[in-house]
């Protein structure tokens, strides 16, 4: 292993001007990547990961520093430097209109490769892929998962020495998820080709054989993943009972020397500043009587101690009080279900998008739905925010029929979408003002909130600013705040963390307990494996229907096997479609 | 909700409208610019008169008469004598490279033949690859050449012609084209602005993401639709006002009709332009579509409104389309108010048409607008 390396930068630097400020995507990186290996590059949006890939494939020049691909010079030998690499941007460029085969061809032909060479390089792509039998299918009526796999096939049909691939696993469900790295591992250790892969999930990185760990354009760590977690040893632990895990955690948040908290279905995970026994953590508040056992640590365990220390700060304590303000209305144990939904359906044509499902909420409960694009969730939520009809079946929403009441019904909803849809060229006090507004609310009334939002979203220094301008977690807290300017019963997440780095996840998270603890109802959507556990129980969504619903716990426990005594939430997802994949080819 | 809450949340959405259109220095910028560009456009360069218009005299005869021929072309301010040809075969590289537009030719036996008490043929040469200027240029020509008959019968005693003829243009006394255009000009630019801020609201929010938030909150399609609506009226009325101030005071176009009549009249047609804007808006997707849909509305609806070329001259088919452009009814109350000092009663034939466009495409818009949604 001790070849040059394939892919190597020194002292790199790119800023990008955007509406009078100056952004740096990157700020002096340095590194240099072994070949015959996948090096993972991760980080959050905005980390400068695909300005990172975009330098090595030679599509932009450097403002200082080089980066030198397969020994030449990215930026000063671009043509062949791209002639030698393969790049799969974030959005493949497949043509839509196109079947498989003929985006393939196309592909061929742009990147020359010779008629005679096709037949047999096809064959293997396909086989690789498992596309063979779509061949003459449209590249638009394909899958998430599917789409991905053709754009990595064509971007592979003249196998180049580096591949690099940007986020390549975003949105894509589990078993697509799983198929494509067994694709990339094969491609390394077969094809001895070399792979620069980007992603924003922390356990992806576990996958790869170095990582490169990159925040606001600075290199933070970088290593095999193993060490990075080994840093942790001894510092890891579980904690369960007594009360709830989300009581538990919300008693850890904050505390001094604890980095992390987090809620994982039936226990809390905790990492610690240092390496302690577990008798003296037993003097942290409300863990006198816990269970608390040593758990192995984990890569993610590892990047959230690295941008803790970076940025100076313990966890983020839990948030309570000033934000919950008028919003106390604790559940009763007698309460009628906040949301109900029977036999919902809805049909685009002839195709059932969700197909008949029922589930109820109750007031103070989080409930996950998760599952990929294309699962049905983002259907299944338009139409409990009155945005869509559906076809059949009975929705009640904080009482309210949406057929007939559906105004009143979004007048108590609060609704955060993870586009975080702000007026961009509107101040942040504007954009509270207009949602206060069209929520009914005028005078001082208006004025109150959107002095709690400022002061609660410690959002007072950029009140004038325009939103577009804020940072994407600032964004984030701007949009929650939007949604809770008129004291909604019911909030509703679509997909809120994608892409924010883990911190601010985690205080967004915070927040969300503190709003379900005081009684507001909470219903998120999420492909974020990760964060379902959070939730108190959730439903996971395949094909339009419900696979399984339950609490995140039990949902993992039927997963447990003898090769697999703690399945993660993603192999009881996967083991989950594969058996609704079975049943349906018996049936 | 109350019907308070209501106008709470409409205002505030229209307050988010003229926020988000006057904040930003490029749309606002496309508000202002473009329009005055286009009124200094229309205002100085388009016109059909057409002065200094450079013509070649070939003069074969040496007499008395076709000097003073000669000297009323010299001192007429419309033409403006380039060359003086000696020979025939001079006059066809001139006319070839756009030298001249009109060559008067006067032949040999010219100033023989008036003596004698005769009369004279008198050649004009024109350059007719633009019809429409090689007309004007002839009307001048024929109106000199007649002013010379004139003179010429009187001082020597000669029978006038039988029938003479005495023009007197009525409403536009020197035959401006500047009167003519500039009041069809309030048209075009309201419609141009109204069309562009109605067509791009909702694209620009479905692409940016925020519809659906926009969605998500009690606010009914219908404040929706109203929300967008009204800022695209106010600025076409504000803008419709701007022009009509420039007009009258700058441009000195004589306003004698009533002004009350010409703001409903704008009124109307705004609301037929904000209509058909919404429903281009309820169909586009992004942006983009919704800025070709507008275009693709706008040329139609100018060409065939009779800003430039009548409508009595088009086909008859294309005729009765002209009948659903708004622009078409709010023209003829511009020129009407404008030049013939028209009032509501003379209007009310160019109001109702006007209405059921705006009500029609309103109606549409709306409809479309609820089963778009998704």
């Amino acid at each position: 292993m001790n070849d040059a390396p394939i892919l190597e930068a020194t002292d790199l630097a790119k800023a990008f001007s955007a509406g009078g400020r100056r952004t740096r995507a990157l700020d002096g990186v340095s590194f240099a990547i072994r070949p015959g290996a996948v090096t993972g590059l991760i980080g959050p949006d905005g980390a400068g990961k695909t300005t990172l890939m975009r330098l090595a494939a030679g599509l932009l020049v450097p403002d200082t520093g080089r980066i030198r691909a397969l020994g030449l010079d990215s930026t000063g030998d671009s043509l062949a430097v791209q002639a030698a690499l393969g790049y799969m941007p974030q959005r493949f460029g497949l043509y839509e209109d196109l079947t498989v085969q003929e985006n393939l061809d196309l592909y061929a032909d742009l990147q020359g490769l010779p008629k005679t060479a096709r037949t047999e390089r096809y064959q293997e792509l396909m086989h690789m892929t498992g596309l063979a039998p779509f061949t003459r299918r449209l590249a638009g009526r394909l899958s998430g998962g599917m789409k991905q796999k053709l754009g990595l096939a064509c971007t592979l049909v003249r196998p180049p020495r580096l591949l690099l691939l940007d986020e390549p696993t975003v949105g894509v469900d589990p078993v697509s998820r799983r198929e494509l790295w067994s694709i990339v591992d094969r491609l390394v250790r077969d094809e001895g080709m070399s792979v620069l892969l980007s992603t924003a999930y922390l356990d992806e990185a576990e996958r790869c054989q170095a990582v490169i760990l990159l925040d606001r354009g600075k290199i933070l760590d970088q290593g095999p993943p193993a060490t990075i977690s080994a840093r942790m040893a001894g510092r890891t632990w579980a904690v369960s009972g007594p009360g709830r895990p989300r009581e538990v955690q919300a008693g850890l948040a904050g505390q001094s020397g604890v980095v992390d908290a987090l809620v994982q279905g039936d226990h809390v995970r905790l990492v610690m500043q240092t390496a302690d026994d577990p008798a003296r953590l037993a003097g942290l508040p409300g863990l006198e009587d816990a269970r608390i056992t040593a758990v192995p640590p984990r890569f993610e365990d590892g990047f959230i101690d690295l941008l803790r220390g970076r940025a100076g700060t313990a966890s983020s304590p839990a948030q309570d009080s000033g934000l919950t303000e008028g919003l106390q209305r604790r559940a009763q144990p007698g309460d009628a279900p906040v949301i109900e939904v029977a036999g919902l359906r809805r049909r685009f044509g002839d195709f059932w998008a969700v197909d008949g499902i029922s589930f109820e909420v109750r007031r103070g409960e989080i409930f996950g739905l998760l599952g990929a694009n294309g699962a049905g969730k983002s259907t299944t939520f338009r139409m409990l925010c009155g945005l869509l009809p559906a076809s059949a079946g009975t929705l009640r929403v904080a009482g309210l029929d949406l057929r007939h009441a559906a105004s009143a019904a979004r007048g108590r909803i609060g609704y955060m979408s993870q586009k975080f849809s702000l007026y961009g060229n509107l101040s942040v006090a504007q954009n509270l003002d207009f949602f206060a507004s069209a929520y009914g609310l005028a005078g001082d009334a208006r004025a109150t909130r959107r002095q709690w939002a400022l002061t609660e979203f410690e959002l007072t220094p950029y009140a004038e600013q325009l939103s577009a301008d804020l940072s994407l977690g600032y964004k984030q807290r701007l949009a929650m705040a939007c949604a809770l300017m008129h004291q909604p019963e019911i909030l509703f997440l679509d997909e809120p963390t994608s892409g924010v780095d883990p911190l601010a996840r985690r205080e967004f998270w915070q927040r969300i307990y503190a709003l379900a603890r005081a009684g507001v109802t909470i219903l998120v959507t999420t492909h974020f494996m990760e964060e379902a556990e959070y939730c108190d129980r959730l439903a996971i969504m395949a094909a339009g229907r419900i696979l399984a619903m339950d609490e995140p716990a039990a949902i993992k426990a039927g997963a447990r096997s003898p090769e697999l005594p703690d399945p993660s939430m993603e192999d009881a997802f996967v083991r989950l479609a594969e058996s609704a994949g079975e049943a349906e080819r018996a049936a | 909700m109350t019907g308070n809450g209501m106008l709470t949340r409409l205002l505030a959405l229209i307050h988010k409208e003229f926020l988000a259109l006057l904040k930003d220095p490029r749309s606002r910028l496309v508000l202002v610019v473009p329009p005055m560009i286009q009124l200094l456009v229309f205002g100085y360069a388009a016109t059909f008169d057409l002065k200094h218009i450079p013509y070649a005299l070939y003069n074969e005869d040496r007499g008395a008469a076709s000097r003073e021929l000669v000297a009323a072309f010299d001192g007429a301010p419309a033409f403006r004598r380039v060359a003086t040809l000696r020979a025939e075969r001079e006059i066809t590289p001139l006319v070839d490279r756009r030298a001249v537009l009109a060559v008067v030719h006067i032949g040999p036996r010219f100033s023989a033949d008036l003596q004698s008490g005769g009369s004279a043929p008198l050649q004009v040469i024109v350059d007719g690859r633009n019809s429409n200027t090689a007309m004007i240029g002839l009307n001048y020509v024929r109106s000199v050449v007649e002013r010379f008959n004139l003179e010429w019968t009187a001082s020597h005693g000669l029978q006038s012609p039988p029938a003479r003829l005495q023009t007197r243009a009525w409403f536009n006394p020197n035959l401006e084209s500047r009167w003519f255009f500039i009041p069809g000009i309030i048209g075009m630019l309201t419609l141009v602005t109204t069309m562009l801020v109605t067509a791009l609201t909702v694209a620009r929010e479905r692409e940016q993401g925020t519809f659906d938030q926009l969605l998500v909150t009690p606010l009914r399609p219908g404040e929706i639709l109203l929300g967008k609506a009204l800022p695209g009226f106010i600025i076409g009325i504000a803008q419709g006002t701007v022009i009509l101030l420039i007009a009258t005071l700058w441009f000195k176009v004589p306003l004698l009709g009533s002004l009350p009549a010409l703001y409903a009249g704008l009124a109307l047609f705004l609301l037929s332009g904000v209509g058909a804007g919404l429903l281009i808006s309820s169909l586009a997707v992004t942006q983009q579509q919704g800025l070709l849909g507008a275009f693709l509305f706008m040329v139609p609806a100018v060409i065939l409104s009779g800003f430039a070329t009548p409508i009595a001259n088009m086909p008859p088919v294309v005729q009765a389309i002209t009948l659903i452009d708004p622009l078409r009814y709010f023209l003829v109350i511009l020129r009407k108010v404008f030049l013939e000092g028209a009032g509501f009663d003379v209007l009310a034939s160019q109001f109702w048409p006007m209405a059921v466009i705006g009500a029609v495409s309103l109606v549409l818009a709306s409809w479309l607008f609820r089963h778009r949604l998704y």
